[in-house]
């Protein structure tokens, strides 16, 4: 059969970013998939160089509108890392409090998004509905629905009053039951079942070869969790279950993100009942010369940051590692082999984002590549032997 | 001479009055549903309207006859068959069209001029939907003649309308038996596919090929496509309630019967994912084509 290539992007209704997946199709059975990201690069590791400490913060805040918790969570961790310090307990519990609340609206509005993507837009506008209470609930908090601005090293900028947690509480506890009415639909439609059971699975060894993270390893059995695996915030002192299931197919990836979503509501309720009283702030005033690294378990995975400090005020070099580099990959083990129509949907269940991941390609003005990915290599290694010399490490 | 005015007021005016009306009720119904607001009743009318007045742009590679020529004749049919449906309904006893297989024929090429036009835009995402359309075409059309067999054969093997509706006149409307309601359920079915609307609406599939077959159209070509699915709307339930509920009258319980049928599609629209190509011709060629063979058993035997 006559093989023909189904463009998915760089404009689609698919998604709301520019990417593009090549689909090479035999009838509507995909045979082979290419993926191109960087329509979007905005050179933000660099913009964060260039800045100080505090105000990479707000830049790191902006690489991606949904995980605006996750990236500046990280980076804090990382720049308290090259000191290194321990923020205060309150400050802990509070950047929790906001790392839930953002997962929270991330996995609803992802569950929202498949079933878009199904031709399901009654659940599209019901979980988006669902979603303005956290969003409310984070307004409360923070003062803003998205990019909280909560954020900095040596603690958070801003407190929670102890009037507005019995708002928050409430808000975030109206959401259960129609979460759990929701898993109990989806468990129970047929329809439903016949469109993501089986569907892209990504075995166990596939997800440990191609270094899946969060979720999409979850789904597949993988038990990987930073919030588990190396604590930090107040994981540790909370009450919550890690979400593993066996199948790794469509559906086993939205259970556990409905199941997440339910978690972390448990956690949000504990550390807002349990906030302790003290100090958020640390007020750091000198970061010294040297490196560290911080992870922490974003919505869609791991997200890395690593800092390097030469002891004035900004960063010298400042990396970022969004989860969905990691999770890309697996495209190829799950989308190869399905039909053009389950391909949508595989796409989006590893719930990709974008501009987090967003990586460099240079071409002339006549749209020709200037380096391929060897050349590419070659010139990082340059420039870190240049950083080498010039710093003596 | 009579049937011009039946072609131009009953046949296009009135259909695509009721039509985009419909489609109006089916959008604020979805809307409200889905925690919207929903348009305004006038905003079927002014789509088509502002698309009448935009670029027609034909791809670089596409038959341009073909491409231009499609969406005509799916509008044409759409119009030939409603007034074939209205004259039938209106005038039964006086006329002497009305041949029922005429009338699937024709409910065939609003279909068929998608696929055209698909084809003729030649972008692979518009070949990928009509090929879909065509899949889909080959499923359901033999449980829909099995169902649409029912009535004829309950009106003592009369494939002429105007016979089934004084069948029913005289009888009760064939979806009072139990062929009927069975026959009615396949229909509903089968006009949810034609109609193109999910859990059917495959060979559109916004989110997987960005509209299929209609994604190289603009201006006056989507214009009589949407119309035309619009008036399907429209012709589709009208053609239900002419062969199993007894035709429209005006009155409340005509109302009743077409609102019914619409807000029936709309739910069904609005409760489900839409399926996989695969999936729905397995449906449509298993439970579906079983349940109208029994339901045309269950006529034969007099039920």
């Amino acid at each position: 059969m006559a093989k023909t290539i189904v463009p998915i992007g760089p404009y689609h209704p698919l998604q709301e970013e520019p990417e593009f997946f090549m689909l090479t199709v035999e009838g509507e059975k995909v045979v082979d998939i290419d993926v191109r990201v960087g329509y979007n690069h905005r050179g933000i590791e660099k913009l964060s160089e260039m800045k100080t400490f505090d105000q990479s913060t707000f830049v790191i805040e902006r690489i991606c509108g949904i995980c605006s918790t996750s990236h500046p969570f990280a980076y804090t961790r990382a720049v308290e890392d090259v000191i290194p310090v321990e923020v205060p307990e309150r400050a802990k519990y509070i950047r929790t409090i906001i790392a839930e609340g953002e997962r929270i609206h991330s996995h609803l509005l992802w569950l929202g998004l498949a079933g878009h993507f199904l031709g399901y837009n009654t659940v599209y506008m019901w979980v988006w509905k669902l979603r303005e209470e956290i969003l409310d609930a984070m307004e409360i908090l923070s003062g803003n629905r998205n990019n909280y601005a909560m954020f900095k090293p040596g603690g958070v900028r801003r407190d929670i009053k102890a009037e507005d947690i019995p708002d928050v509480l409430k808000k975030i506890n109206s959401i259960v039951p129609t979460l759990e009415m929701l898993l109990k639909a989806i468990a129970d439609d047929p329809v439903l079942h016949a469109r993501t059971k089986g569907i892209g699975v990504l075995s166990k060894e596939e997800a440990i070869n191609f270094s899946a993270l969060g979720p999409t390893s979850r789904a597949s059995g993988v038990a990987r969790d930073v919030r588990r695996d190396s604590p930090y915030g107040a994981y540790d002192k909370v009450e919550w279950e890690m979400i593993v299931t066996e199948n790794g197919d469509v559906f086993d990836k939205v259970v556990v993100r409905i199941l997440e979503v339910l978690e972390a509501v448990k956690i949000m309720r504990q550390c807002l009942q349990n906030l302790p009283v003290g100090e958020i702030d640390l007020n750091i005033k000198d970061i010294p010369p040297g490196e560290g690294i911080g992870h922490i378990e974003a919505p869609r995975g791991e997200t890395f940051h690593y800092v390097r400090s030469d002891g004035t005020n900004r960063p010298v070099r400042h990396k970022v590692r969004a989860p969905t580099f990691m999770n890309l990959p697996t495209y190829k083990a799950t989308v190869v082999g399905e039909t053009v129509s389950d391909a949508t949907i595989i796409l989006a269940a590893i719930d990709p984002c974008y501009c987090c991941t967003e990586r460099m390609a240079v071409r002339n003005t006549k749209g020709k590549k200037l380096y391929n990915g060897e050349d590419l290599i070659k010139l990082s290694q340059r420039k870190t032997e240049r950083l080498r010399e010039k710093y003596k490490c | 001479m009579i049937y011009v005015l039946y072609f131009i007021t009953y046949g296009f005016l009135l259909t695509v009055a009721i039509g985009l009306l419909t489609s109006w009720i089916d959008r604020k119904v979805t809307a409200r549903v889905q925690y919207r607001v929903g348009p305004p009743i006038l905003q079927p009318l002014i789509d088509i309207i502002k698309l009448l007045g935009k670029e027609t742009l034909i791809p670089k590679g596409a038959s341009k006859s073909t491409f231009l020529m499609a969406p005509v004749v799916g509008f044409a049919s759409a119009i030939l068959v409603s007034t074939i449906l209205w004259v039938n309904n209106i005038t039964s006893a006086h006329t002497y069209l009305g041949d029922l297989v005429v009338v699937i024929y024709l409910l065939t090429i609003p279909s068929i001029s998608i696929i055209m036009g698909g084809f003729a835009s030649r972008n692979p995402l518009a070949s990928l939907g009509a090929s879909r359309e065509m899949k889909l075409i080959l499923s359901y059309e033999l449980p829909f003649v099995l169902a649409v067999l029912v009535p004829v054969i309950k009106s003592g093997f009369s494939l002429r309308l105007a016979t089934i509706l004084g069948y029913q006149l005289q009888n009760g409307a064939v979806a009072t038996g139990l062929s009927g309601v069975l026959a009615l359920i396949v229909a509903i079915f089968c006009i949810q596919a034609k109609l193109g609307l999910v859990p059917f609406d495959i060979p559109e599939a916004e989110t997987e090929i960005v509209s299929g077959p209609l994604v190289e159209y603009s201006g006056p070509g989507l214009a009589l496509y949407k119309l035309m699915k619009n008036m399907l709307l429209f012709i589709l339930p009208f053609f239900l309630i002419i062969i199993f509920m007894g035709g429209l009258h005006f009155d409340a319980i005509s109302i009743v019967k077409y609102v019914g049928l619409v807000a029936l599609v709309t739910v069904i629209r609005n409760t489900n994912p839409r399926v996989r190509i695969d999936q729905a011709v397995r449906f449509f060629w298993g439970p579906m084509t079983f349940l109208a063979a029994l339901a045309v058993a269950l006529a034969l035997t007099g039920r």
